[in-house]
């Protein structure tokens, strides 16, 4: 009896072992059981929807320089060659400090304006083992005006200045779909009259649908919440396409917006669509790599 | 203890000893090296990949590579974006996997170190197509350790992958693919 069960619990255990050891494939042991997370990527083609940022950053080590390009209005006519003749410019420098970190520099025609700014990315839209349904980065940019000022009053350097602040909240949705709500403000130390606003507040919504791998439809709107900025101006929209060819990106866009950065485009923007005074406009960027990752300093 | 008992106890640890025995055939790692270079007049590309899954039987040559396409690094952050989403598609095929065999596996004497010249034939799966390959590479059997190196080529056009006439003189239609592991005897 006891010789029975002996036996029967051998062949047991034996036939589990052997069972298990030669069901075990070689893919099976090369054991990728956990899920990793993955962090989503290119949500944009790059820095900019249109006028206004998008989550991307210029990775750690690399310097883009964008050429922002904006003609005259398109209804201003033949004679005017319906706004080729007229151009408002920015050339801007972004640099990618480390994986969350890039700060910028740039110059406008537009009142002769230098900007300066920083991206810092506080969430990352993830998959599989942690999970974030969203990228959250903190943008903020300080625009200097340099534009000779009233000479009959006096002035201060102070005065000069606009600050703007804005949360990045996008979501690669898929492959080709991404979103992008942007919550801005955007303080000015000097304005033009009494009932003029210093503190302005604006909800941009601005998203790309890829039409094929390297063609995307982009499209930007910023709403301006109640106010007089509100009544004096109009919001912003923008809808194009961007281009990519490898190291760089063309985005060519149609705007209501002249000028191209953030408190100008935000708070005061003329052109009405309805009326055709729009712009036809492009930025042009140019990824360089400062600094090269670890394993290629040769 | 009755010979019965005896016997079974007999069996069992002979067979104990053999499924040990079928196990200390098998060598893994899971981090392999996989590098691959483009070379034309107008760039240099280079790849490398430090997260390689391997296994190795050594009683019959069977092997198996897999290896995770977003863990390649590239020295321009910009190409590392462009080859996941645009040529390999790295969202929809995750993976890329070599599984083949040695087939002169019977020429090594791994009781012994010493450096092997070996042959293997296989298949390759890449952007979800897979292919018939066979490569030359080499055994080193070395403080009971197996290093494996092998290095050969594949044309993009194999694998569906389509290079845009705009970047045609940068990336090269044939790329060298170099692959470096230390296997190690798997403990059970």
């Amino acid at each position: 009896m006891m010789t029975k069960k002996l036996f029967a619990l051998a062949v047991l255990s034996l036939s589990m072992t052997w069972g298990h050891v030669y069901a075990q494939d070689l893919m099976d042991m090369l054991g990728d059981d956990k899920p990793k997370t993955e962090f989503a990527y290119a949500t944009f083609k790059t820095t900019r929807i249109v006028n206004g940022q998008s989550i991307e950053n210029p990775a750690s080590g690399n310097l883009l320089f964008m050429i922002s390009h904006h003609f005259g209005a398109v209804n201003s006519g033949a004679y005017n060659f319906f706004g080729l003749d007229q151009s408002t410019i920015r050339l801007g420098l972004d640099y990618g400090v480390n994986d969350y970190l890039s700060v910028g520099i740039g110059r406008s025609s537009w009142l002769k304006t230098y900007d300066a700014s920083f991206k810092l990315k506080i969430l990352r839209q993830s998959s599989g083992e942690r999970i974030m349904p969203v990228s959250l980065s903190l943008y903020s940019s300080i625009a200097l005006e340099s534009y000779k000022q009233d000479p009959t009053r006096k002035n201060y350097f102070t005065s000069r200045l606009a600050f703007t602040n804005q949360l990045l909240i996008a979501r690669k949705c898929s492959n080709a779909l991404s979103l992008q709500l942007t919550p801005t403000f955007i303080h000015k130390n000097l304005v033009h009259t009494a009932v003029s606003q210093n503190d302005i507040y604006s909800v941009g919504l601005g998203g790309r649908y890829k039409l094929t791998k390297r063609l995307s439809l982009n499209a930007e709107y910023f709403y301006l919440l109640p106010g007089n900025t509100a009544d004096t101006y109009v919001n912003s929209f923008s809808v194009g396409i961007d281009i990519e060819t490898g190291g760089h990106v063309f985005q060519l866009h149609f705007t209501n917006a002249q000028p191209m950065f953030d408190r100008a485009f935000i708070t005061e923007t003329t052109g009405k669509w309805t009326k055709g005074d729009i712009f036809f406009g492009f930025n042009i960027s140019r990824i360089f790599t400062i600094k090269k990752p670890k394993g290629f300093k040769s | 203890m009755n010979a019965t008992v005896k016997s079974i106890f007999i069996v069992a640890s002979i067979s104990l000893c053999i499924i040990s025995a079928a196990n200390a055939q098998k060598y893994s790692t899971k981090n392999g090296k996989i590098s691959f270079f483009s070379q034309t007049t107008a760039e240099k590309i280079e790849a490398h990949n430090n997260q390689v899954n391997s296994a190795l039987d050594i009683s019959n040559g069977d092997f198996v590579f897999k290896v995770l396409i977003r863990g390649f690094e590239f020295e321009k952050a910009l190409m590392q974006e462009h080859f996941n989403e645009n040529y390999l598609e790295s969202d929809k095929y995750p993976n890329s996997i070599f599984k083949g065999k040695i087939t002169n596996i019977k020429d090594i004497n791994f009781t012994k170190e010493g450096k092997y010249n070996v042959m293997a034939e296989g298949n390759l799966t890449i952007h979800n197509v897979t292919q018939k390959v066979s490569v030359k590479g080499a055994l080193e059997v070395k403080g009971g350790d197996i290093l494996a190196d092998t290095k050969f080529n594949v044309m993009l056009s194999d694998y569906n992958i389509k290079i845009p006439n705009t970047v045609i003189n940068n990336i090269s239609e044939s790329l060298e693919i170099k692959v470096n592991v230390a296997l190690k005897k798997l403990n059970n």
